[in-house]
């Protein structure tokens, strides 16, 4: 028990929500957890949903296919609208995965509980959400198989990056990114790899699961080192997530474009990525919880603290946008004042009075404690605010480009079929890795949820 | 060819809470065991420095992993911009350090935070497909609700009915013999 929470009796404990139900012991959660992984059926709902979204993975797939046949022509992209949908969505996929980082090591470091039964699904929310992004900028090069040019090797043409373009930074931040990701999220799945190879009654799964437990057996010598790499990476990560999305922020930033040349964009795009993130997380746990009845795991406590973290981070989303229009203003460049009232004003007005509607105005019933406890409106809210992420990337590269400094660079941007079908198809693939993650690998770390019993004992004897 | 040899590894206790665990294990600390492990489905505060386990070289070598990500990202940026592939651009100074900063700071992290990995499961001696305590049935409790400690076989001080005993006396439940086959 930390000595700041208010004491046992006061009225403002009694209206916290628990982090765990009460009643759970070590056996309770280990069996919970991983029976959905081990011995749960294969329902009707699970196959239905896999195969739709395998069905539009598909589409995916024969996107890129055409792409690469015919050229990134077939996307509505051309001069002066070079970037397109493939930067919006890279830009939006990549900034959900930072919920995840953000839950698993920065939550781990000021020591939150809540974390606890959150913070699996939310990391591999986080590497779906960063394979979805990396597919962009990879496919939009246009022959993607060239793509190996940008990291540095000695080639026989005898050239180098230029390690001063953003872009190549935007490389390495990414790929670092996903591979940090993906070892943080692998050392927090061994405990529970070993604890289903313990409990796997078929062959194949003890097989499965006993390779990827790599011989796991709990010993404290163990535990301690494990713990001490576990915090590292915690340390590692933390300043990691932050400079992803700044570095993203940079290739727009760096550029001299009016409307993108702006200090304020890199912690307004942190924190538009958290944003956008904690509404991910928010539509996947609210389904998640239901289908498996998870509710006693994922508890009102958790779907409000994440409503509080949107709220907070859409503030700070809502004073970018202020700041925004105030320093073109203030600055009295023509340029920025003009692009300023293209976006109240221009072709694609309608997208940035969207993108307020989403992203601002709904957020702020997020104030009242009605809606913060109604699962239904969390959920819609949560696709309302993606939504309003999405809109902010396409007004910011968009709106940008087609109103540049001459009038003679103007130009329209309107996105095809493929630009919409390769869009849709990551969709279908983040929900299709997601269906596979939840059955193959355990949703909530279980190792994690027994400290959390032993934790909550704990605490219960000390006020008694 | 190949010879089936059974030999002792060490003998085991099962206990049913940590604190049992813990108390056991201080107490063979106490008792002058040397070789003595726990196996717990979770991580409890005290128990490495209980069987005398303090020091982890895992933070020495994440530190080394990050300064020589930093220092390979610095290096090649600058030996790639300012000496094999210089280019003249309008005069500027081609060690234009503060643009290298971004890519070094991602190899700094990625460096420190492979290394930590590779470090903690090598030091750990991970993967290990086989391990003598494997044997013991009800040790796949261990990733469940039992907390079990190991009196190893090599300890000096151990002798199969004394420590047996000791564990017994220390409120542990089962007490099993673990047996090595090789």
């Amino acid at each position: 028990m930390s000595v700041t929470q208010p004491p046992v009796n006061s009225p403002d404990i009694r209206r916290l929500d628990p982090v765990l139900e009460p009643g759970h012991t070590y056996a309770s959660v280990t069996d919970k957890i991983a029976a959905v992984v081990l011995t749960r059926p294969l329902g009707i709902g699970w196959l239905a949903g896999f195969t739709l979204a395998f069905t539009i993975v598909m589409v995916l797939f024969i996107s890129i296919a055409w792409l690469i046949i015919k050229g990134v022509g077939v996307w509505g992209i051309n001069i002066p609208i070079g970037w397109g949908f493939a930067i919006v969505n890279f830009v939006w996929w990549i900034g959900i995965g930072h919920a995840g980082t953000l839950i698993s090591a920065i939550l781990f470091l000021l020591n939150q509980k809540w974390r606890t039964s959150i913070n699996r699904f939310a990391e591999a929310m986080t590497l779906f959400a960063v394979a979805c992004a990396g597919l962009f900028p990879l496919i939009h090069t246009g022959r993607p198989w060239m793509a190996y040019y940008m990291f540095p090797y000695p080639s026989t043409m005898g050239i180098w990056p230029q390690f001063r373009s953003p872009l190549i930074w935007d490389v390495f931040a990414v790929s670092t990114y996903g591979t940090v990701s993906l070892v943080f999220w692998f050392i927090g799945l061994l405990p529970d790899l070993a604890t289903l190879r313990d409990r796997a009654k078929e062959r194949y799964q003890q097989v499965i699961y006993g390779v990827l437990s790599l011989g796991w057996r709990n010993s404290a010598r163990h535990w301690h080192r494990y713990q001490s790499a576990y915090l590292l990476l915690a340390g590692l990560a933390t300043p990691l997530v932050l400079s992803v999305h700044t570095v993203v922020s940079f290739d727009f930033a760096v550029a001299i474009v009016p409307g993108w040349h702006t200090t304020i964009f890199p912690p307004y795009f942190v924190a538009g990525a958290i944003y956008s993130g904690f509404a991910m997380v928010l539509t996947l746990a609210i389904p998640l919880r239901k289908a498996y009845g998870l509710e006693d795991f994922i508890t009102m406590r958790h779907l409000d603290n994440c409503a509080k973290v949107m709220l907070a981070t859409g503030l700070i989303v809502a004073y970018g946008y202020f700041i925004e229009f105030f320093m073109a203003f203030y600055s009295g460049n023509k340029f920025d004042v003009f692009l300023a009232e293209q976006r109240l004003h221009g072709p694609y007005s309608h997208f940035y009075f969207a993108l307020i509607l989403c992203n601002i105005l709904t957020p702020q019933l997020l104030w009242f404690e009605k809606v913060r406890r109604n699962v239904l409106a969390l959920f819609l809210m949560s696709l309302v605010i993606n939504t309003g992420m999405w809109l902010e990337r396409f007004v910011i590269v968009v709106i940008s480009l087609t109103r540049d400094f001459m009038p003679s660079a103007w130009g329209r941007y309107s996105p095809t079929f493929w630009d919409y079908s390769t869009f849709v198809g990551t969709l279908g693939l983040f929900v299709m890795l997601f269906y596979l993650f939840v059955r193959g690998l355990p949703a909530i770390a279980i190792s994690e949820m027994r400290e959390l019993v032993a934790h909550e004992a704990h605490s219960k004897k000390d006020r008694q | 060819m190949t010879e089936h040899r059974s030999q002792l590894h060490g003998v085991m206790g099962e206990f049913e809470t940590p604190e049992q665990l813990l108390a056991a294990a201080k107490k063979a600390r106490d008792a002058g065991y040397k070789h003595v492990d726990a196996y717990t489905p979770f991580p409890i505060e005290g128990l490495a420095q209980a069987i005398g386990f303090r020091w982890t070289a895992v933070p020495l070598i994440t530190l080394i992993g990050g300064v020589g990500g930093g220092l390979t990202g610095f290096g090649l940026q600058y030996w790639c911009s300012a000496i094999t592939y210089p280019l003249n651009i309008a005069g500027r100074p081609l060690n234009s350090w503060p643009a290298f900063i971004p890519v070094t700071f991602e190899l700094t992290v990625l460096g420190a935070s492979l290394f930590a990995v590779i470090g903690m499961l090598a030091l750990n001696k991970l993967p290990q497909p086989y391990h003598p305590v494997f044997n013991v049935e009800r040790f796949t409790q261990a990733s469940t609700d039992r907390f079990f400690l190991v009196i190893e076989a090599r300890d000096p001080k151990f002798n199969l009915a004394e420590s047996s005993r000791f564990l017994q006396e220390h409120s542990a439940r089962h007490v099993t013999e673990v047996k090595d086959e090789e």
